[in-house]
């Protein structure tokens, strides 16, 4: 996708590169379990300032990674976000200083199923304990005490991204100025987890999947992770976009001549060649883990189920952004976030973008999307160089 | 609007929890948090006017006021505002009813198409009214109902309605002047302070 449409800067960060930080302090999960360790990969772009007070925090979603702008050396695509993160973009690297990072339990780089568990020196596989977004705030927290960062100046993050925005607003209340909630919603629907458990029964009833531990048998349930994928990108488009995208012109064959070769539709040479890409850089292990902590994230859960209430607790200011094709999270989430924030007084705007992207908008070029996003944020800049 | 609405201020106490329904670009927010400290919310519909309150700092919310303000619950603002837009909504009655369940109290300001220039230009041209205030053909116009102040009253007293402040304003001469002695004449502007 060009990003001609965008106004402003066609700059980008040109070339980055991830660092990784072995984190010695324990973090106990909400599991129960303690890692006594745990490694993380991240990126940074711009500069810190003086004060230390101008960084933002972005947090991936589901099969998202640490790099999420720029280019690594030799590389034509950038980063997942490189739309909205650069010098001059809607996340501005020359006013902001914004960390990246791959979250533990996901497959980049940061502790998770396929790296080494320090206690039996064997591969984690399987046995990576079961992760909530709350454990991916805690080891976020312990990385902004490593880079000596005492308040974001905003967290955001789209989708289960977003979750983690909210969360950070309720578990650190005065470790943020700003979460921006895109794309996101306080828990998933029935119809949410019924996708994600299709996903994983997809993994689970590969073969090749052996109960999880397949690393250690030197195999990779591909098929089982590629239809997973398969099933989770259809749901975070739209029909529209698939339509437009696709419709129902041909890959191979002919309707015409009935010639030898076997009629496939473009849409599904697309799916297979998404789910073959994602399959053979994703862990499946990571998507189930993730997935489910997807399904069990419920952001007022201990606070008696009561949005309101949870919200009682935030300090922060809130942006949230929804798109009007989304149905995996659509609209109407997001607006009942806004509700619930504006009846715990707390400050918010929301936009609704028009979009026929679905999910998937909240990753892509959007020029209203963009200028709230850009708006939001260099005021934000203006009152941190104002303060400074 | 240009106009100045400074009166308002003293109908509205420090620190109170205030929602403009079409808020515009937030002007009348960002000026009452200023002054009065309040914890305000504007609900918006055009991007472009979202877009300006956010870079404002004024907390906006996109909703469709014709749609329904079911999301908030009785009583939950201390003053609820619409300021020219009553004359757009589908059913203006009803939206009075909602802002006084939302609201203890509510402010609104309407053109007053009572006004000499409006009923002149009916009278003379023979063409619906399109003047500085009401810029738009008969086709294209958001002001679907047109009123005057003595019909917003003659509703207020049907719906039980308390008027607590009503203020008229003509800001040309010598129709401020005027105004005092024939106010449905030459109120362009009319405000009111309304409450159950």
């Amino acid at each position: 996708m060009l990003n001609h449409s965008l106004e402003v800067s066609s700059k980008n960060l040109g070339l980055v590169s991830p660092q990784k930080v072995l984190i010695e302090k324990p973090l106990t999960l909400a599991c129960g379990v303690v890692l006594l360790t745990h490694e993380l990969v991240f990126e940074t772009y711009g500069t810190l300032n003086s004060d230390k007070s101008n960084a933002i925090l972005i947090c991936h979603a589901l099969s998202g990674d640490h790099h999420a702008a720029g280019f690594y050396k030799g590389d034509s695509k950038p980063g997942w976000w490189d739309h909205y993160i650069g010098p001059g973009k809607a996340m501005d690297s020359d006013r902001f200083f914004i960390v990246s990072v791959n979250n533990i339990g996901s497959c980049f780089g940061s502790s998770g199923p396929t790296s080494i568990n320090p206690v039996t020196g064997s591969v984690w596989g399987a046995d990576f304990p079961s992760l909530r977004a709350r454990d991916w705030v805690e080891s976020q927290k312990l990385l902004m005490e490593h880079l000596d960062i005492d308040c974001w100046a905003a967290v955001i993050g789209g989708s289960l991204g977003g979750m983690q925005a909210m969360r950070w607003s309720l578990e650190y209340p005065d470790k943020l100025l700003n979460a921006v909630v895109i794309a996101s919603s306080m828990k998933l629907s029935a119809q949410n987890i019924a996708f994600n458990e299709i996903a994983r029964r997809a993994i689970t009833s590969d073969p090749a999947f052996c109960d999880g531990n397949y690393i250690q048998q030197g195999k990779a349930p591909l098929h089982g992770l590629a239809l997973a994928r398969m099933i989770g990108h259809v749901t975070y488009l739209s029909d529209e976009a698939l339509g437009k995208k696709f419709g129902r012109e041909l890959a191979s064959g002919d309707f015409v001549d009935s010639t030898e070769e076997p009629i496939e539709f473009q849409i599904e040479s697309y799916l297979n060649y998404q789910g073959d890409k994602f399959s053979s850089n994703f862990d499946a292990n990571s998507y189930i883990l993730i997935t489910k902590m997807l399904d069990y994230f419920d952001l007022s859960r201990e606070y008696n189920n009561n949005p309101v209430a949870a919200f009682g607790h935030a300090q922060c200011k809130f942006l949230l952004i929804s798109f009007s094709s989304d149905w995996r999270f659509p609209p109407k989430r997001s607006q009942e976030i806004t509700d619930a924030l504006v009846t715990a007084g707390k400050d918010v705007s929301y936009a609704a973008i028009d979009s026929n992207q679905g999910h998937d908008a909240f990753l892509l070029p959007n020029d209203r999307y963009q200028a709230t996003l850009r708006k939001y944020l260099s005021r934000v800049a203006d009152q941190l160089e104002f303060a400074q | 609007m240009s106009h100045n609405f400074s009166f308002i201020n003293s109908w509205i106490s420090s620190g109170s929890r205030l929602l403009d329904l079409g808020c515009g670009d937030g002007a009348l927010l960002a000026d009452l948090t200023s002054v009065h400290h309040i914890r305000g919310y504007g609900l918006e519909i055009d991007p472009d006017s979202i877009a300006n309150c956010i870079a404002r700092g004024v907390n906006v919310i996109e909703q469709d006021l014709n749609k329904g303000l079911d999301n908030f619950a009785d009583n939950s603002f201390d003053t609820v505002v619409m300021t020219q837009a009553l004359q757009a909504m589908r059913y203006p009655h009803l939206v009075l009813d909602e802002m006084l369940r939302i609201g203890s109290e509510c402010i609104i300001t309407f053109p007053n198409f009572g006004s000499w220039r409006t009923r002149a230009y009916l009278a003379f041209r023979g063409r619906m009214p399109v003047t500085k205030q009401l810029a738009y053909q008969w086709y294209d116009t958001p002001n679907i109902h047109f009123f005057t102040y003595r019909d917003f009253e003659a509703l207020c007293q049907e719906r039980n309605i308390n008027v607590m402040h009503r203020k008229f304003i003509a800001p040309q001469f010598p129709d401020n002047l005027l105004k005092n002695l024939w106010p449905n004449l030459f109120t362009e502007t009319a405000v009111y302070h309304l409450s159950r």
